[in-house]
Formats: C-alpha cells, sequence, structure tokens
C-alpha cells in the first residue's frame, strides 16, 4: 500500500486487503435529503419563533444620519427593532482585518448593507415593520472602480480602513525576473479580466436562533464554517463561548459564499436575547446577492518569459483586485492570486504585485479555487500563445515545464505528490488530442490547459498551536460506530468519508456508521469546510480513532483466540483469523470482547498540519499546504461565428486526488467543478450597476444565469491516484482544483477554433464578435492570415 | 392582505382543509402550514425549480401559484413519493451519487417523475435535460442526475414489461 498510513497514529500495518476504499458509496445522507426528510436551516421551527428581517441601504455610500424605529414599533407583531449601535463590534473572518458590522453603526458601504433589523410575528409583518422604519442618509460618492478607489482623493469607504481604500498589497519576487525576461526568446505580455462571480449556492443563507432557559445561546446556521462563526458570535455579542452552542443542519450547497459570519446570524442571536423568543432569519435570493463574498473581479497584466524550446524563463505578474467593502478574506485573497501559481510547472523566476482596493460594491471573497482561479486564467493563455509563437504543441509545452514531485517550487511550497504529467496524458489520450485537434474545421476548437490547488492551508486563520483537526469515535454494543466531527458537511460528502474511513478501519458497512457533526456542544473543534481541507485533515483525525480502536478490537480477539494480533483483521462486519479463515466472530461480539478489556470503547484522533513546510519569507506560510492536487483539463467548442455564441460541445478533465477514497464522490467534484467554471467562462458575471447608483445588474438566478441541463456539455472525470505520503491513504483535495482549468481551456479552444484570444470574462457573444471584427480587420489589412484557412466571416 | 381563504384541496392522496393568507403562494402554504419541507424555496420567484410540486399531474414551481387556485385540485408533493418501496427515482439518484448538497433534488425528482410519467417509456438523456431545464442544481453539474433518471425510466420499464 505504498505511502499510505504513514500519517495517523503512525502505524503502517499491512492489511491484506481494503474493504471500502474506492468502492461506489452511496453518500450516508443523501436519501434523506432528497426526499425531503432532511431538516435544513429554514425547515427549523420552534414553538413561539418570531421572523426576522433585515432593512438595506438603497445607496452604495452614504452616512446614516438617523434612524427613527417608532413607527416599527408601532405596528402589532413587531417585537423588536436593533440597529447598528446594538452591534457595534466589528467582526471579520480574519482576525487581523475586523471591518464590518452586522448594521452600518454610522454608514454604509453598499447598496444592500443593513442599517436596522426587525423580529415580527410573521414575514409579512417583519417585511412592513422594515418598510416603516425611517432612515435618514447623507449621501456620500460612490467608488466603483478599484483604480478610481485607490486615487489619493477618492472618499475612504470601510470605516474601519487604516490605508484609505488600500485593502491590502502583496509583492513578492523569486529569481532574477527582469534578467529572465531579457534573456528570453520569446516574451508573451498581455492584460486579462477577470469578471466577479458569485456562488449562488441554491440554499439562502438562514439562520434560527434560540435562547434557553439556562441563558445557552443555541444558533442553527446555514453555515460552512461553524467555528469561526462561533468565535465572532462570542466576540460581537460579548458572550463567553461556552454560552453559544453553533449546529450547522443539513446544508443546502456553499462553494464558499457561507465560509464567514455574516449580518443575518448576529441579528438573529441579539433579537433572540432581547425577545426571549426564537428567532429565524432567512435571506431572499436578492440578499444573497448582496452579501455576496464570490470571486473578485481582477485586472492582471502578465509577462512570460520563455526559450526557444518553450522552457519558461520567468513571469512577471501585476494584478488589481475589487474587493468591495469590506475585508472579508481579502488579505488571504491578495497573497494567493500570486502565491498558488508555483506550480504545476517549475518557474525559474517569478515576480508578483497584487493590490486589493475597498470599493462601494458588495464585498468578495473565497469562491471555489479562492484567488486562483483568476491568476490561473491569465497564465495558462500566456502558455497557449507561446505555444502557437514557438510552434509547439501546448501540451507539450506544458511538459516541458513540469516539475518533479516532492519538488520545492520557486515560491518554496513543499510538493509531495505530483500527478500532473498523468492528468496531462489522461485527457491527451481519452480526448484523442491529436487526431482530433487536426480534424477540426474552423469554428470548432480544442484546448488544454492545467492547474494545482491547495488540500487546506498549514496555517490556521489565527494563530494556534492547537490541532486542526479533531474526530471522536465510539464503538457501541450494537456492533456499530458514532463519529463526532466538527467538519461542515455542505453536500461535498464529508461525513460520507468519515463513514468510509471508519468502516474501513473497523470492519463495518458504512451503515453501521453514524456521523453526528458541526454541533459545537457535541462535537471537537473543526475549523470548517473551506480551502479544501476536510479530506486530508479530518481523514487523518478520523483515520488515527479508528486505527487506535481497530487495535482495541483486534487486541481483544487475539488474545481470545490466542493468536498474534497481526492475524486478526475486521472486515465484512466480521473479525477473521488470516491463517484460519474459518475462525471468524460477528464484530459485535468483537466489540464486546473488547469493551469487557478496555471499557467503553472510545478514542480520540488528531491532525494537525506540518509546520516545516512552508517559504521562510513573510507571508511565505499562505498557500502552503500538506499537499497538492493537479488537474488537466480539455475542452471542445463549437463558435457560432454569426451570432457570437460559444458552445462547449465535450470537457475532458483528469484529476490528481492522490487516491480516491470514494471514486463516485471525486467525480461529482470534479463534474460540478467543471461546470461551475464552465459558466463563468462563458455565462455568469456579478455586475453592479454604476449608472444606476450601484444595484446590482440582475440579482435574479435568471438574470445572473446559472447553466441549466441543456447548457452542460458532457463531461469525463478522469481520476488520477498519485498518493501523497500527508493524505489518509494518500488522498487530496477534489472540491476546487477541477475548477481552474476549464476557463483558460474554454479560451484557448476558441483560438483554436477561429483564431481569437478572449482575455476577458465572461465569452460572451458581444465579446467573441468583436474579437472576429478585430481579427477580420487585421485579415482584410494584410497582417494576418485566414485561421485554419478560413477568414474570419465579419469582414468589415 | 389579511385576507384569509380557507383551501380544500388533495395532498399526495389525502385531502386537507388548510386556512391561510388569501395572497399566499402554494409554496408557502405547503411549507408553513402543512410541514411539506421536502419543497424547497430557492428563489421565491419561478428561476430554480426547487420548489417543484405536481398539480393534477404536472411540475408547477410551487412558488408561482397563488394558493387560492388549487381549490378542489390534487397536489403531489415529493412527501407523496415515499412508500414501502423505494421509488426508483430516489434509488437511481442515490445510487448514482447524483445528489450533493441536495437542495435541488426533491423538486427535480417531482419534475422527473412527471417527465416519466408523460413519457410512458424510457425516455434519453437528450429528452431528460430538456424536461428538467427548469430545474437549476449548482453542485453536480447534472450529469449524474440525467443518468439516473435514465436508468430509472429503463428500470420501471423493465418492471413493466
Amino acid at each position: 500500500m505504498g505511502d499510505f498510513g504513514k500519517r495517523g497514529d503512525g502505524r503502517d500495518d499491512a492489511r491484506p486487503t481494503t474493504w471500502q476504499l474506492g468502492r461506489a458509496h452511496r453518500k450516508v445522507d443523501a436519501l434523506d435529503r432528497m426526499r425531503g426528510v432532511a431538516r435544513y436551516t429554514d425547515d427549523l421551527t420552534l414553538p413561539g419563533m418570531l421572523h426576522a428581517r433585515i432593512k438595506r441601504s438603497p445607496h452604495a455610500h452614504a452616512r446614516i444620519v438617523a434612524i427613527d424605529a417608532a413607527p416599527a414599533l408601532a405596528i402589532p407583531g413587531v417585537h423588536a427593532v436593533i440597529t447598528g449601535r446594538d452591534l457595534p463590534t466589528p467582526y471579520g473572518v480574519i482576525p487581523w482585518t475586523p471591518d464590518e458590522n452586522a448594521l452600518g453603526v454610522d454608514k454604509v458601504c453598499h447598496v444592500g448593507d443593513g442599517v436596522a433589523a426587525v423580529a415580527a410575528r410573521d414575514e409579512d409583518t417583519a417585511i412592513a415593520a422594515c418598510e416603516a422604519i425611517v432612515v435618514e442618509y447623507e449621501v456620500l460618492p460612490a467608488v466603483f472602480d478599484p483604480r478610481a478607489a485607490l486615487a489619493p482623493e477618492a472618499p475612504t469607504i470601510n470605516p474601519y480602513s487604516k490605508h484609505g481604500n488600500l485593502s491590502k498589497h502583496v509583492r513578492l519576487e523569486f529569481g532574477d525576473v527582469d534578467g529572465g525576461l531579457a534573456g528570453a526568446a520569446l516574451v508573451v505580455e498581455h492584460d486579462y479580466r477577470f469578471e466577479g462571480t458569485t456562488h449562488a449556492a441554491l440554499e439562502p443563507h438562514c439562520v434560527l436562533a434560540t435562547v434557553d432557559g439556562g441563558g445557552v445561546l443555541t444558533v442553527w446556521s446555514a453555515t460552512q464554517v461553524s467555528h469561526y462563526l462561533h468565535r465572532e458570535l462570542a466576540r460581537v455579542l460579548d458572550l463567553p463561548p461556552h454560552r453559544i452552542r453553533v449546529i450547522q443542519p443539513p446544508l443546502g450547497g456553499a462553494f464558499g459564499g457561507k465560509s464567514e459570519p455574516f449580518d443575518l446570524e448576529f441579528c438573529a442571536a441579539l433579537l433572540a436575547l432581547r425577545t426571549g423568543r426564537p428567532v429565524k432569519l432567512l435571506y431572499t435570493r436578492e440578499e444573497v446577492f448582496a452579501a455576496h463574498r464570490g470571486r473578485h473581479p481582477m485586472d492582471m497584466r502578465y509577462r512570460t518569459g520563455f526559450t526557444a524550446d518553450g522552457k519558461l524563463t520567468a513571469v512577471d505578474a501585476k494584478t488589481i483586485i475589487d474587493g468591495g467593502a469590506y475585508s472579508s478574506f481579502g488579505l488571504v485573497t491578495t497573497y494567493y492570486s500570486g502565491q498558488l501559481l508555483g506550480a504545476p510547472y517549475a518557474l525559474p523566476a517569478y515576480r508578483f504585485d497584487s493590490t486589493r482596493a475597498y470599493t462601494t460594491k458588495p464585498a468578495c471573497g473565497p469562491k471555489r479555487g479562492h484567488g486562483s482561479v483568476q491568476p490561473r486564467f491569465a497564465f495558462e493563455c500566456q502558455l497557449d500563445e507561446a505555444a502557437v509563437a514557438l510552434g509547439i504543441d501546448p501540451i507539450e509545452l506544458r511538459r516541458r515545464n513540469a516539475l518533479d514531485a516532492d519538488a520545492r517550487t520557486i515560491n518554496e511550497l513543499a510538493v509531495g505528490s505530483y500527478g500532473f504529467l498523468e492528468c496531462l496524458a489522461r485527457v491527451e489520450a481519452a480526448s484523442g488530442w491529436r487526431t482530433r485537434r487536426a480534424a477540426l474545421p474552423y469554428g470548432r476548437g480544442l484546448g488544454v490547459a492545467g492547474s494545482t490547488y491547495i488540500s487546506g492551508t498549514n496555517y490556521c486563520i489565527y494563530p494556534t498551536e492547537l490541532p486542526q483537526a479533531s474526530v471522536q469515535l465510539t464503538l457501541d454494543r450494537s456492533g456499530r460506530a458514532r463519529v463526532f466531527s466538527g467538519a461542515n458537511d455542505i453536500g461535498q460528502g464529508s461525513s460520507t468519508m468519515l463513514a468510509v474511513i471508519t468502516a474501513e478501519e473497523l470492519g463495518l458497512d458504512l451503515a453501521d456508521v453514524r456521523v453526528v457533526t458541526a454541533d459545537s456542544d457535541l462535537c471537537p473543534v473543526d475549523l470548517g469546510a473551506y480551502s479544501s481541507r476536510i479530506t486530508l485533515m479530518v481523514g487523518n483525525a478520523c483515520l488515527a480513532a479508528a486505527r487506535e480502536l481497530r487495535g482495541k478490537v483486534a487486541g481483544a480477539v487475539a488474545r481470545r483466540w490466542e493468536v498474534p494480533a497481526s492475524r486478526v483483521n475486521l472486515i465484512a462486519r466480521e473479525a477473521i483469523d488470516l491463517e484460519d479463515p474459518a475462525r471468524r466472530v460477528p464484530l459485535t461480539e468483537a466489540f464486546h470482547w473488547a469493551e469487557a478489556e478496555h471499557g467503553l470503547l472510545t478514542a480520540a484522533g488528531c491532525y494537525d498540519t506540518p509546520r516545516d513546510r512552508h517559504g521562510s519569507y513573510r507571508g511565505g506560510t499562505i498557500g502552503a499546504s500538506p499537499a497538492y492536487s493537479f488537474t488537466a483539463h480539455v475542452a471542445e467548442v463549437d463558435v457560432d461565428v454569426e451570432t457570437g455564441e460559444v458552445r462547449v460541445v465535450e470537457v475532458w478533465a483528469a484529476h490528481d486526488c492522490g487516491r480516491a477514497l470514494s471514486p463516485k464522490i471525486v467525480e461529482g467534484q470534479i463534474e460540478g467543478s467543471v461546470y461551475m467554471g464552465m459558466a463563468e467562462a462563458l455565462l455568469e458575471a456579478h455586475l453592479i450597476d454604476d449608472a444606476h447608483g450601484g444595484v446590482h445588474a440582475g440579482p435574479s438566478l435568471l438574470d445572473y444565469r446559472l447553466p441549466t441541463f441543456l447548457d452542460t456539455p458532457p463531461i469525463h472525470a478522469l481520476i488520477v491516484e498519485h498518493p501523497d505520503a500527508q493524505g489518509p491513504y494518500g488522498a487530496k483535495e477534489a472540491g476546487e482544483g477541477p475548477l481552474h482549468p476549464i476557463i483558460p481551456a474554454i479560451a484557448c479552444a476558441i483560438f483554436d477554433a477561429v483564431g481569437v484570444r478572449l482575455r476577458q470574462t465572461p465569452f460572451a457573444p458581444p465579446r467573441v464578435l468583436a474579437a472576429l471584427d478585430a481579427r477580420a480587420a487585421e485579415e482584410a489589412a494584410g497582417r494576418l492570415a485566414p485561421h485554419k484557412g478560413a477568414a474570419a466571416r465579419r469582414a468589415g | 392582505m389579511d385576507d384569509v381563504v380557507l383551501l380544500r384541496f388533495t395532498l399526495n392522496d389525502a385531502p386537507v382543509e388548510v386556512a391561510a393568507p388569501a395572497h399566499w403562494t402554494l409554496l408557502e402554504v405547503l411549507r408553513y402550514r402543512l410541514d411539506q419541507i421536502g419543497t424547497k424555496q430557492g428563489c421565491d420567484k419561478g428561476d430554480c425549480g426547487a420548489c417543484t410540486v405536481q398539480l393534477d399531474g404536472r411540475a408547477v414551481p410551487s412558488c408561482l401559484v397563488l394558493a387560492a387556485t388549487v381549490q378542489g385540485r390534487d397536489v403531489r408533493t415529493v412527501e407523496g413519493l415515499r412508500g414501502p418501496a423505494l421509488h426508483p427515482l430516489f434509488d437511481a439518484l442515490d445510487g448514482a451519487v447524483a445528489a450533493q448538497c441536495g437542495f435541488c433534488t426533491p423538486g427535480i425528482v417531482m419534475a422527473a417523475d412527471a417527465l416519466l410519467r408523460k413519457v410512458g417509456r424510457p425516455v434519453t438523456a437528450a429528452e431528460v435535460a430538456e424536461g428538467l431545464a427548469g430545474n437549476l442544481c449548482r453542485c453536480t453539474g447534472y450529469q449524474k442526475i440525467v443518468e439516473a433518471v435514465v436508468a430509472a425510466s429503463e428500470r420501471s420499464e423493465a418492471r413493466r414489461g
């Protein structure tokens, strides 16, 4: 089993066969969800429950002069009104940048910022009460462009900002960039823009808060980071953490959009404390768009040098990041915009200079592939341009720049297992790359791109020496196991992953494992579902606990049978003697033997990250991960030169997840990632209309335009397994990495199809037509030959 | 706005009688008065399909149906597909791991069930994509859902044949 089992409790015992790993599992919680049995947050009700609503700013930037809540309080059925002055402590998921309030204290910074919250007997009354509140504003100048925001004369937007509208600036340089560019045979230099996009999870954010007789505040929230929510609730409400219980019910999607505290949680909690009644607050779809925290718009200038045979010599990147009104994870985003480009290619020299600015728009934050999807788009497009210019096959050019396994990147990331070359080979073979590409006519094209992503971060968001993940595991007298974990299952299947590991180690069926998660009173702390950390980190913690209990059970059986413990295997709900397979005992009885010997069968497993695998420079810890995943995509597109519409025909997506503990779940992550990235390439844009005072350009799922069944192409998910010594059984992440390459792969396929470079997302028909027009003009002037022998249609 | 109407209709084969504000949608009545929590609210404006139910056998987004208009009619929610045997759609979707967060799945099941009844034979992937185009899923990329619905229709046919 190679590297497997080096983590966990450190025992690398040789089990003869795997029992659960790699099987086509059904998820432990899917049937309850699909049959309408599982209760998501908005499906919970409590006796006497009130409904809360937040009154929101119609202005992009304004000072709050006065708030008159009396007309609202006069409405029958209104129980309480709170404003920013009731929650004056600023918060933020990153402890260095607490720069927002649940409700504006003195000002509002984007359309949709909260100014007051109401609790009433029902939703209709709460809505009427919000409308009755009178807010007097002094409107301030709005700033929608990050460059304008950074100009000295711009008004400061964020009330807690220390440096005007500069949210964060990072400049890091590794190696001799200027020398590398000067000595290059080819320098590709272009500007790219990645438009902002949002998560649009189908379940809107929702919270239910109540206070019991003992004064414990219980908060059920549709969050993906219960622990950070718990910390910030304690701070803002000025309550000791033990008086708050945070529970995450089944969650209806997140994608990074629920990975920090939001105004509704503080408001519902305070309204519950004030009224003594349970309080529920459900966002409308418009409020979800205003809460945002989606992908940052980035303007990127990339210069990349190559030798004549296609080897990279240097990369120089300069990026302006539009942050919106608050920091959110912006400090990390700014680092990630550069740091995560260090792999999968060997960069001899690299410099990035990234600046995040505050603007009077909904705050941007982490969306699936946080911070690194945008630079990946720019950089992979640069590689494709070089391949064309140098006459090298784009897959071959990527091969020539590969890293080695166990390499240190130029920015000192410690890469362990490295399946990138196999990812390239798999998509090359599966797509029939050479023959298919050569045969496609004008209008059809094939593109390739690669990427890497982290499997969690080596350092927690706040400084701590405590473990990143802990799991408690208990075996009971009916032959079953219960796992207690703080990990947030957001639909990605982390609860199933914990059941798989437990069942694998103890020889159980998945149905024998009950996974109890994300309840701060019942479960040990976990940091949450972000940065693709759960399989590696919580999986390792679970593996450690399960191995300890397996040792106790196998040992007890061995003593009864008077054989060495190494002869006892737990598999298929039995303990069996490996040398005398006729000798076997049901696990229920084996558990009894072990409990008789040890008392209650319970174990705690912990996992902490390696602290010696990061850059030695300031900021070198950010982007450092225990293990990196790798991905390669090939996309085929069909460009309609009459309408400018781009259709993705088919996608081949190979992803190195280390080891697929549950392959169908990994496939689902790959397919969902390709879908979400394709949407960002072609359809979606989170646009604020600056001509209309900063309102959202289309805050509905129809206007924002999520792809439907009809818009999504066939996706071939190809699992590549290069086990990593850091992961449980070698597993690495699969939830975010597979999103990255699809966007540049589509851009490169469009070039292959019709000879135009799209350097701004989304590749919508007007942009495609404009690019075709520009090419036609070049062809007419004799500066370009017809692409694939076909003249661009739109001559003149 | 405070007018209350008394609604009588059939819900999952049983008669129900419920009073609700006259301006409420079917979605609100189902969720707030009848605890049909499998019917989800994703957008409340007919964009996402998470609240899809069957009205007289036809799939409709319940957030766009004024509750007063279902007087005397036949409403089926995802709760109405529960029974002693696992419905073939649930089994196929579960087997294909076609639900990730699962928030859209009840609505998709109701739309798919209506589609399969209407077509009355094994469906093609293209028919599923067309028939479910009003239901959004943000997690899966749709592929495993299409595979599962096709498989369920084939299994149902095999059972009939």
